[in-house]
C-alpha cells in the first residue's frame, strides 16, 4: 500500500508508469478503490446516491447522500394553510400516496380536535390498506427485479394495476390522489368501486400463491437474500428503524396495534413477524403484510357503515361544493376556510401512523393562525436509509443492490 | 384497560422525572395528551440517559429530533426530541430552549445513535450545532451552501445566487 502511494506522489515515477506498458500493479486487492453509486442508478430506487470504498469485490466503507430530491415541504407546508397542504402530502412516498393523505389529516384533525364519522374513518382504513398492498406489490416486484427475476414484477405490476383503477375510479386519479379532507375524505365509494374492491380482496389471495410459487421455489433467489444484510434487533433499534424492516428484525411493533388510530383496535389481524433480520425475512413480510391487510379488507367491507363521509363542523371542515353553488352560509365558510385557514389552538401535536415504509409521524407546531407554524415530516424511509452503512459494510458490492431493495427506501420521503 | 395503562404510565414517568430533575424541568405540557417535557440546556443528555436506562422507563427507541424557530421570541430556537418506549407504550417528547447565540446543544448521539441523521438534518436547516456531534455535515443541502433554509427569516423563494447552477451553453 505505501509503494503504491509512494509511486502516486513521485511525478516522475507516475509518467513511468503511464509509459511503460509492462508494469503492472503486483496485488491488486491492495488497491482500494472509492466508486460513485447513482444518484441516477436503477438499483437505488430513485436519487439515493452512495459512495463507497471498495477492497476487490468487498465493501470496506459506505456512505449514503441523501438531498437529490430535497424540495423544501416543510418549508412550503409554513406558507399554506392546512388544507392547501394535502396534495402535497402525496408526493412524500409516492408508492403509497393515500396512507400519507391519511397520516397528515389525522394529525391535523388531532390538533384541532375534529370528531369525524364512521364512514369517513372506513372508507380511511380501506384506501389505507389497498394502499399498502400496492406499496408492496411494488416492493416485492422491484426487490425481485434487482436481484435478477425480472417476471415477479411482471406480476405485481399487474395486481397493481387492479389497485390503481379502484383508485382511479374513487380519487379521480391513479397516483396523485389527494383524497382526504380535514374532517373526511373527499369523496364516497359508489357500489362500483366497492365491488371492484371485494374483487381485488378475492383475487389477490390466489394470485399470492401463484407469486410464492414462482419466486419460493426458485433457489437461486432464495440463495442469493439468505444470510445477507443481517440486521441484529438491537441495532435496528438504536437506529431507528420503523416498519416492515423493524418487524423482521424480531421487534414487535406496529402502530396500528401499539397505539391503534382510525378503528384498527376492533380489526383482527396478526403483525408477522421474523427474527433472521436478513434481506430474505424483509422479503417475506411484506408478502405476510399483503395477506393481513387482505384480512382486514375483509373484515371492513363487511362491517362498513351508511353515513356522512365528512363531519359537521363548519368552521373546520370544507363544505359540499354543490352546497356551495346554492347556499350562502356554505359559500362564507368555503371561502373563509379556503382563504384564511381553519386556526387550530395554539399547540404541538405529534400524530404517526403506519405507512407500508414504516413510522410516518407528522410534528405540527400551530400558532393559532391559518398556516402551520412548523410541519415535521418524520419519514420512515430516511430512517431506513441510516442503516446503509452498517448493512453495507463487509457484504458484496452485488449484495448492496440487494440490501437497498430490501429496505425498500422511496426518496420523495427520504428527501421531502 | 389500554386507558387507565396510559395514565399509568403517564404518573410514572411524571413521578420519576420530577423526582430526578426537579430543578432542571422549565415546564410541562400536556397538549392533546403529548406529555412534553422542556429541560434545562445543560441537562439534556443527563436526562435522556436516565430515561433511556431507567428499567422502569426504557425509552430506547429515538423516533424524531428536530427544532423550532420561533423567529421573534428571546430564546429563538427550541430543539424537539420525540422518544419512545416499546415497554410503557409510550411516546415523550423533550424540548429544550436554546439560551446561546450562536445556538448550540450537547449531542444525545451518545444515548441513541438514530439521532445521528436527525440532528444533521436540524443543523443542515437551522443552523443549530450539536456539540460533540460525530459527523456534523449537511444533510441535504450542497456543502457550501451559506443559509438554512427552516430559519424563518430565509424566504420561501430562496436567496437568489446561492445556490451554483451550471453555465448556460452559449
Amino acid at each position: 500500500m505505501d509503494r503504491i502511494k509512494q509511486i502516486y506522489n513521485d511525478e516522475k515515477l507516475l509518467k513511468r508508469l503511464h509509459e511503460d506498458k509492462d508494469i503492472t500493479i503486483e496485488d491488486v486487492l491492495e488497491n482500494e478503490m472509492v466508486i460513485n453509486m447513482g444518484p441516477q442508478h436503477p438499483a437505488t430506487h430513485g436519487v439515493l446516491r452512495l459512495v463507497l470504498r471498495l477492497d476487490g469485490e468487498t465493501v470496506t466503507a459506505i456512505v449514503p447522500e441523501l438531498g437529490y430530491l430535497h424540495r423544501g415541504y416543510e418549508k412550503m407546508a409554513e406558507n399554506m394553510s392546512y388544507v392547501e397542504f394535502i396534495p402535497h402530502t402525496d408526493r412524500l412516498d409516492y408508492l403509497a400516496t393515500l396512507c400519507n393523505n391519511v397520516g397528515y389529516v389525522l394529525a391535523v384533525e388531532k390538533l384541532a380536535g375534529i370528531e369525524v364519522p364512521n364512514r369517513a374513518q372506513y372508507l380511511r382504513m380501506i384506501i389505507s390498506e389497498l394502499s399498502r398492498i400496492a406499496s408492496h406489490m411494488v416492493a416485492i416486484g422491484t426487490f425481485a427485479m434487482d436481484v435478477g427475476a425480472v417476471t415477479m414484477v411482471m406480476w405485481t405490476f399487474r395486481e397493481r394495476e387492479k389497485i390503481q383503477d379502484i383508485f382511479d375510479r374513487v380519487c379521480g386519479a391513479r397516483f396523485t390522489t389527494s383524497y382526504t379532507r380535514i374532517g373526511g375524505v373527499a369523496s364516497d365509494f359508489d357500489d362500483e368501486a366497492l365491488r371492484m374492491t371485494k374483487k381485488i380482496v378475492y383475487d389477490l389471495e390466489s394470485a399470492l400463491v401463484e407469486m410464492d410459487k414462482l419466486m419460493l421455489g426458485n433457489k437461486i433467489f432464495i440463495d442469493r437474500l439468505e444470510g445477507i444484510g443481517i440486521l441484529p434487533m438491537k441495532d435496528a433499534i438504536e437506529l431507528g428503524i420503523t416498519g416492515p424492516n423493524l418487524r423482521a428484525s424480531g421487534v414487535d411493533y406496529d402502530v396500528r396495534r401499539a397505539k391503534p388510530y382510525l378503528f384498527y383496535d376492533q380489526m383482527d389481524f396478526n403483525v408477522p413477524i421474523y427474527s433472521e433480520g436478513d434481506c430474505l425475512a424483509r422479503y417475506f413480510i411484506r408478502g405476510d403484510e399483503v395477506r393481513e391487510s387482505v384480512k382486514i379488507l375483509k373484515q371492513l367491507l363487511d362491517k362498513i357503515p351508511q353515513g356522512e363521509i365528512r363531519a359537521n363542523d363548519p368552521k373546520k371542515v370544507l363544505p359540499n361544493k354543490t352546497e356551495i353553488y346554492s347556499k350562502m352560509e356554505e359559500l362564507i365558510h368555503d371561502f373563509m376556510i379556503i382563504n384564511f385557514g381553519i386556526n387550530p389552538p395554539v399547540g404541538d401535536v405529534f400524530h404517526s401512523v403506519e405507512n407500508p415504509k414504516g413510522e410516518l409521524g407528522f410534528y405540527i407546531v400551530s400558532n393559532g393562525s391559518g398556516n402551520p407554524w412548523k410541519v415535521k415530516i418524520h419519514s420512515p424511509s430516511f430512517c431506513s436509509l441510516q442503516a446503509i452503512p452498517l448493512l453495507c459494510k463487509g457484504a458484496m458490492i452485488s449484495d448492496v443492490v440487494a440490501i437497498i431493495g430490501s429496505l425498500d427506501p422511496v426518496m420523495g420521503e427520504a428527501d421531502k | 384497560m389500554r386507558k387507565s395503562n396510559f395514565m399509568d404510565s403517564k404518573e410514572l414517568i411524571l413521578n420519576k422525572v420530577k423526582e430526578k430533575f426537579g430543578q432542571a424541568i422549565e415546564a410541562i405540557s400536556d397538549f392533546r395528551n403529548d406529555l412534553c417535557f422542556t429541560i434545562n440546556r445543560n441537562q439534556i443528555v443527563e436526562l435522556s440517559r436516565f430515561l433511556k436506562e431507567d428499567s422502569e422507563l426504557e425509552f430506547i427507541f429515538c423516533k424524531d429530533v428536530t427544532a423550532i424557530d420561533w423567529a421573534a421570541r428571546k430564546n429563538r430556537f427550541t430543539t424537539v426530541y420525540h422518544i419512545y418506549s416499546f415497554k410503557l407504550n409510550f411516546n415523550l417528547r423533550l424540548k429544550v430552549n436554546i439560551d446561546v447565540d450562536p445556538p448550540a446543544v450537547e449531542t444525545v448521539t451518545s444515548v441513541w445513535k438514530s439521532a445521528d441523521w436527525y440532528e444533521r438534518e436540524t443543523f443542515d436547516m437551522y443552523g443549530i450545532k450539536f456539540l460533540n456531534h460525530p459527523d456534523l455535515r449537511r444533510m441535504y443541502m450542497p456543502e457550501g451552501f451559506e443559509h438554512y433554509p427552516l430559519r424563518k427569516d430565509f424566504p420561501v423563494i430562496g436567496i437568489p445566487g446561492s445556490l451554483p447552477l451550471p453555465n448556460k451553453a452559449e
